[in-house]
């Protein structure tokens, strides 16, 4: 399972990339390979406020449909449009093909997410 | 869980093993799409060890069956298969299986996995002419070999010409390369194929030994997540979803499988009630003309009113789009008829169309 060590990630298996006040979403390796063939993305709703642990979206894999939850809360101020029509896109390169984009309401959330090393540690223990 | 024989080569081979109705079971190995696609054009090789084979046996077993099941036996050859529903008195349907004839005394059921205790419950309550019914699942293993190279690979392991067996007929003691077994000529992909039936104590080799003939013409391990999206492409129905207690064959449009100017059989009087009435719904093919996945048991409305629900829905990887089939009221049946389905509480429009949603390959 591929990690990147300059993001953060969530218990969801999301992972996280702040710029400034901006924190672009995604799903990590892990996810992409535990749902397997993803036919479908409901994106998140532009401009909408969430809260952190939300359900923002939807990403269907063949057999399921499972809800993304926001890491973060906020606003939703991007979201990747390519995703309506590549949703296969998250399985092949699920660290390129962020989500959606949210302005961050609470920097503070962020001290509550795992580090690379601490989400491969949870990752084993899922396992 | 149950385990069938090959757990541990579906283990070697990475198997995402999920519970299938209290079995252990593969869902896929590579990818639900990629297998998929590869039965279409190539072969997989799917273990189907889950499911029930129930003999009947005896100077009655003809009539037996005959009373049971809607379709007529009575014109079957040795070595042929019919599918048949088998039904209720009421109509609702009990099982869909296939009936292998040894012989007018010797008959080989083959039932759904989840239904097999029930089946052979059904068939000892209604056994009032002294049949010999055996549950003899235990004593089988069953791998499916289904696309257009399965002939050419199972040929490799055989001296029998398989050309001989035609579509839904068998031979039984097929030597395949030293080990025993009976092999149709049937399958549930819409691809031509065969299912073989072996001692569960010789699955495992075999399932190795055929995977590796069968590697240089793209023959791979197939499982249970990409059975159910080709059988669906090819409209072939799910029990539990197109056939139910609930739902009967001829509102499930198998009326080609219900002989109704046969003898007397259980459900006959309601289904020639049913027919005479005319059906008040049906199953029909739709596909999805707004972006959404419709999925079993979504509810499908027009301007706001219920009018039915999806039977099976899924992405078609072959025809690339998103497809379903469902119960609708019969004025809403009509091809080309505008429905609603609720996906997520919000109404997402899909329109009926013709089913199968492909053409099948049977080597007929």
């Amino acid at each position: 399972m591929e990690i990147r060590s300059e993001l953060k990630y969530s218990k969801e298996h999301e992972w996280i990339k702040v710029e400034g006040n901006k924190a672009y979403v995604g799903i990590t390796d892990y996810a992409q390979h535990a749902l397997g063939d993803i036919v479908f993305v409901e994106l998140p709703e532009q401009d909408s406020e969430i809260a952190a642990g939300d359900s923002f979206g939807v990403i269907e894999s063949v057999k399921a449909a499972s809800d993304v939850y926001s890491p973060v809360s906020g606003t939703v101020v991007e979201v990747n449009e390519e995703l309506a029509d590549e949703p296969q896109k998250l399985n092949e390169s699920p660290y390129e093909k962020w989500i959606a984009a949210i302005e961050l309401s609470d920097t503070a959330e962020l001290d509550g997410l795992m580090d690379a090393e601490s989400y491969e540690k949870f990752c084993a223990e899922e396992a | 869980m149950k385990q069938t024989q090959l757990y541990e080569n579906h283990c070697i081979l990475g198997g995402k093993i999920i519970d299938f109705g209290g079995w252990a079971l593969p869902v896929q190995y590579k990818g639900i799409i990629e297998e998929h696609e590869n039965v279409r054009s190539a072969a997989g090789l799917f273990d189907v060890s889950h499911m029930g084979e129930i003999t009947v046996k005896g100077p009655n077993a003809t009539e037996f069956i005959q009373r049971l099941v809607t379709n007529d036996i009575s014109g079957m050859v040795t070595g042929q298969i019919l599918y048949s529903p088998m039904c209720y008195p009421d109509g609702g349907v009990v099982d869909d299986l296939l009936i292998y004839k040894h012989s007018q005394e010797d008959y080989f059921l083959v039932v759904n996995a989840s239904n097999t205790d029930k089946d052979f419950q059904w068939l000892i309550d209604n056994n009032t002419v002294g049949a010999e019914i055996t549950n003899v699942s235990e004593q089988y293993a069953q791998l499916a070999l289904q696309g257009p190279k399965a002939e050419s690979i199972l040929q490799k392991l055989t001296k029998t010409n398989l050309q001989e067996i035609k579509f839904y007929h068998f031979m039984a003691d097929v030597d395949l390369d030293g080990t025993k077994a009976l092999v149709s000529r049937t399958g549930y992909t819409g691809e031509d194929g065969f299912e073989v039936y072996l001692n569960p104590s010789d699955a495992p080799d075999f399932w190795n030994k055929l995977l590796a003939v069968g590697a240089v013409d793209g023959l791979m391990a197939v499982g249970l997540g990409a059975r159910d999206t080709l059988r669906f492409e090819a409209a072939l129905p799910l029990y539990g979803q197109e056939i139910s207690q609930d739902i009967s064959p001829l509102e499930a449009g198998l009326g080609m499988f219900v002989k109704l100017d046969k003898a007397d059989f259980i459900g006959k009087e309601a289904l020639v009630q049913q027919k005479q009435a005319g059906l008040t719904r049906k199953l029909v093919g739709f596909e999805m003309v707004d972006r959404g996945i419709p999925r079993s048991h979504y509810d499908i409305q027009v301007n706001g009113v219920k009018v039915g629900f999806v039977t099976t829905g899924s992405f078609a990887p072959t025809v690339k789009k998103n497809l379903g089939l469902a119960i609708v009221d019969l004025q809403y049946a009509q091809v080309d008829t505008e429905i609603d389905i609720i996906i997520r509480n919000k109404p997402v429009k899909a329109k009926v169309i013709k089913k199968p949603f492909l053409t099948k390959n049977y080597k007929k």
